[in-house]
């Protein structure tokens, strides 16, 4: 074996194992990265009170009612699988609308409602035309 | 890869590098310019975002060229350990800031896109965390890299930490795919994109401009380079007695 071989033999060695660690820490961590809990992981895992968490899913149908004192916005997020309530108080990003993602920050109730403190808006990733959305639109910004 | 093997005279490299270079930083720029033109006028604006999503035309290609350019500091680290290729090295340094600039580019681009359309200039997701950590790594490595030669090293150091840094790059791909994140899953796949063709046109040539218009920098910098490699090993022969 010549020692570029040798060398070659050690790199890709190296850049196989450096590849490998860092996918058992990606997959050890793959809960604690999570940006958001979804209602069904809530239903799964119990309700974490008593701390800040982020909320996301999917703006169910119809559900947006919004309080006469104008800003006061109640709605249901979903999953597919589970729901949860959530109360707001305050200026809805310009891209939150029933069917599309949203992510909201704040508080469980033990109830198993959730009171935000902040809304994020979450798109997905088909960008088209205005005059195609009508058409073809449909929305799975969150993925099962 | 005997092809370059004919570059390992630094000679010959400079005799290709030095009028390569203006035509690949002109012929980027000229294709950059006319891609954002057409992505400011000729396309239709999103049917979500409105105008704001014209961004995407900088910002991907931003994107695409902060985790090009770690690709070719790894490629250049193999080329450097294996082969001991005499430009390798010369190579991933020129790369470094390039890459960097980059990376810092789409983070920018990305907090002014994200403000109007999810709410907010910054949350620490994992797509936005892994780019992040991408633009400190390339600091580190221009750092390291620039200790390293300042020192007189053999560029070995350097080479293992370009390496081990090229872990981040499926990490940054993938982030969208294995966590829930606020950054929307993956738009552009290797065959398919759920970007409609009438908006994504302009994506491909704006591409191709700022990877011509970054590779042009990189030769740019790699004549520097060895310019000053060359003239600091003068000035040593003139001070020995």
């Amino acid at each position: 074996m010549k020692p570029k071989h040798q060398r070659l033999t050690l790199a890709l060695l190296g850049l196989g194992a450096v590849v490998a660690a860092a996918l058992l820490a990606m997959s050890a961590l793959k809960d604690q990265a999570a940006f958001f809990y979804a209602p069904s992981d809530v239903v799964k895992n119990g309700l974490p009170l008593n701390r800040d968490v982020r909320l996301g899913g999917m703006v169910a149908a119809r559900s947006v009612k919004r309080a006469p004192d104008g800003v006061t916005v109640r709605f249901t997020v979903t999953d597919g699988q589970a729901t949860t309530p959530v109360m707001f108080a305050g200026i809805v990003p310009d891209l939150f609308r029933e069917g599309s993602g949203v992510v909201a920050e704040g508080r469980f109730r033990p109830d198993g409602s959730f009171v935000a403190s902040n809304l994020l808006a979450k798109h997905d990733e088909k960008y088209m035309p205005p005059e195609m959305a009508g058409k073809m639109h449909e929305t799975k910004t969150l993925k099962q | 890869m005997p092809a370059l093997h004919a570059f390992a005279n630094p000679a010959r490299f400079l005799k290709v590098a030095r009028p390569l270079t203006p035509v690949l930083i002109w012929l980027g720029v000229a294709l950059a310019l006319i891609g954002c033109w057409a992505g400011l006028t000729l396309t239709p604006p999103d049917y979500l975002q409105g105008e704001t999503v014209r961004i995407l035309y900088i910002h991907v290609p931003a994107a695409w060229l902060g985790m090009g350019g770690w690709s070719g500091i790894a490629i250049s680290s193999v080329a450097m350990l294996v082969w001991r290729h005499p430009l390798a090295a010369i190579a991933a340094r020129a790369i470094a800031p390039a890459g960097a600039t980059f990376a810092a580019l789409c983070l920018l681009t990305g907090a002014i896109w994200g403000r109007p359309t999810w709410g907010t200039w910054w949350q620490w997701d994992g797509r936005l965390t892994s780019m992040l950590l991408l633009f400190f790594v390339y600091c580190a490595y221009i750092a390291l890299a620039r200790a390293d030669a300042d020192r007189g090293g053999d560029g070995r150091l350097p080479a293992v930490f370009g390496i081990a840094g090229s872990v981040l790059l499926p990490v940054i791909r993938y982030s969208v795919v294995w966590w829930n994140t606020l950054h929307q899953g993956p738009s552009i796949g290797l065959t398919s994109s759920t970007i409609d063709r009438s908006i994504l046109w302009p994506l491909p040539i704006l591409l191709a401009g700022a990877t011509l218009f970054f590779a042009g920098v990189v030769l740019m910098r790699m004549r520097m380079l060895l310019a000053r490699a060359k003239s600091e090993a003068r000035m040593r022969r003139m001070a020995r007695p």
